[in-house]
């Protein structure tokens, strides 16, 4: 396979991407009352933040944050084996009857979402639980949706979705790889 | 929390620090973090090894260590069964593999073994397909102790490497003083013992640690002092006069440790003879870390049951290829 990386997303379109999601995620919710953001590791908690600091900019509210690692819930442990190192997961509030917006960077088979909703349900029963995700890439093997998308693109199964943030990878950019890249 | 891929798997079973690298030990320790969260947690457990039978497998009396296993285990969803020497078959005389092949024939996946001879644990993970892991073996190694103390040292002292951490007392017949020598060095860490001549190896020198003879010498030297436990089921061999005489001369006291240069952290494996080796002030002073050493217990167990279950290496490669979603 020819190697080939496509840009989905660079950095304006990126930005002005994670902007109208966080429109989206007040308009869900009506407003930022009893709203906790949730990102999974690892860059969905950068993207959490991302959109806390976005609502903060628009609404003066400082929405609270946490982080899920969902390591420890997935489902293949017997397969692929343990994950070294597993990410904190950090919950401070209680999230019975809260809205709670689960954000990850790309959805596909659906399976980190699965367990997400399984942790999710240790620490707490929020009011309703809402998925918010930069790339639905398609390819689900559960029947799970994503209430609010960034950018919708079917990527078939060999290639791979990159979402690259100046946090953790120096530089904005979604970007399509072909697997033979890895 | 991106480690690096190149750290060896830990392989089948746990059965010392001795065989470990620094990056393995690190990776034990890394991965104990996230754990100790879950214990705090209102639902205190995570569907991790669900399905999974862990056995364990307790030929020596043990409380602490048993129950910081069996909590790690249920708190990671594992079914457990233990299995002690008195009121069970090995009480009629069957030996250590026939009982452990008679449980895997039950189909069980891992087994917990303490066992009051040296090398039980290796000799048992030779000859059983489920996953071993050391719980004590005779005066061999005890590693998730080990691995245990060298975490509550890291979280107080940071990277270890150049700390100074004496352990005091009864070396010679302690497993926990050589899992702490074997994996405190491997981290760079300058290890010191002191007690007795009578309660040191005659080759403690090839363990490439510096020997102690006053505990006063110890504590001026020492960041940390790992002090063990008399154990007085052995005393009755003239390894020493008294009990009111080791505690004159070797004694952790709060009047030795007052005139430390520094502050000295303060850990002790359990469980404490109070007014022999340690003085009961010192147990329950500020600087004593003995109860986070039995929190860190359990992180350290859940840690390494994690790894060990998820440790296939012919699935590895899977797991580089695997989808993330």
């Amino acid at each position: 396979m020819p190697r080939r990386n496509t840009t989905l997303l660079d950095k304006r379109s990126l930005d002005r991407t994670l902007r109208r999601m966080a429109d989206e995620v007040l308009e869900l919710n009506g407003g930022t009352d009893h709203l906790i953001i949730v990102g999974i590791q690892r860059r969905g908690v950068q993207l959490a933040e991302r959109l806390a600091a976005i609502i903060k900019g628009t609404e003066g509210v400082d929405v609270p944050r946490g982080a899920l690692d969902i390591t420890l819930y997935r489902d293949d442990l017997q397969t692929v084996g343990p994950r070294p190192v597993v990410g904190p997961t950090h919950l401070p509030w209680e999230l019975d009857g809260k809205c709670v917006v689960i954000v990850d960077d790309v959805l596909y088979t659906g399976r980190t979402v699965r367990a997400a909703l399984d942790e999710l349900a240790d620490f707490g029963r929020p009011a309703r639980i809402a998925l918010a995700v930069l790339v639905d890439r398609g390819g689900r093997e559960l029947p799970i949706h994503a209430d609010i998308v960034g950018r919708r693109s079917d990527v078939p199964k060999p290639q791979r979705v990159d979402v690259l943030l100046e946090e953790v990878d120096g530089r904005d950019a979604v970007v399509i790889t072909a697997e033979d890249d890895a | 929390m991106n480690a690096p891929p190149s750290v060896a798997p830990l392989g089948k079973d746990l059965l010392g620090l001795a065989s470990l690298s620094g990056d393995q030990i690190r990776l034990i320790l890394d991965t104990a973090e996230p754990f100790k969260e879950i214990s705090e947690r209102a639902i205190k457990k995570v569907p991790t090894l669900r399905g999974m039978t862990v056995v364990n497998l307790f030929f020596e009396p043990s409380t602490r260590t048993r129950i910081s296993f069996e909590f790690a285990e249920k708190r990671l969803s594992a079914d457990t069964v233990n299995v002690a020497s008195s009121g069970s078959s090995v009480s009629k005389g069957e030996t250590l593999v026939d009982t452990a092949r008679n449980l895997e024939a039950m189909r069980i996946d891992m087994v917990v073994v303490r066992h009051e001879a040296s090398g039980a644990a290796r000799f048992l993970a030779e000859r059983i397909e489920s996953n071993v892991i050391n719980a004590g073996d005779g005066t061999h190694e005890h590693p998730t102790q080990g691995l245990l103390d060298i975490l509550t040292l890291r979280d107080r002292l940071g990277d270890l490497r150049g700390r100074r951490i004496c352990i005091c007392g009864d070396v010679l017949h302690s497993r926990v003083a050589r899992s702490n020598i074997f994996g405190l060095k491997t981290l760079g860490a300058d290890v010191a013992v002191c007690g007795p001549r009578s309660l040191l190896p005659n080759a403690i020198d090839e363990l490439g640690v510096t020997v102690f003879q006053r505990i006063e010498a110890a504590i001026e030297w020492a960041d940390a002092l790992n002090v063990l436990r008399l154990q007085l089921e052995r005393m009755n061999a003239g390894f020493i006069p008294s009990l009111r005489e080791y505690n004159r001369v070797f004694g952790v006291t709060s009047r030795r440790l007052a005139a430390a240069p520094r502050d000295v952290l303060i850990l002790h494996p359990g469980p404490m003879n109070r007014g022999v080796e340690i003085d009961s002030d010192v147990a329950d002073g500020e600087h004593s870390v003995i109860l986070n050493q039995v929190t860190n217990g359990v992180a350290i167990r859940m840690a390494v049951l994690y790894l060990l279950a998820g440790g296939r290496p012919e699935l590895a490669g899977a797991a580089r290829r695997g989808g993330e979603a």
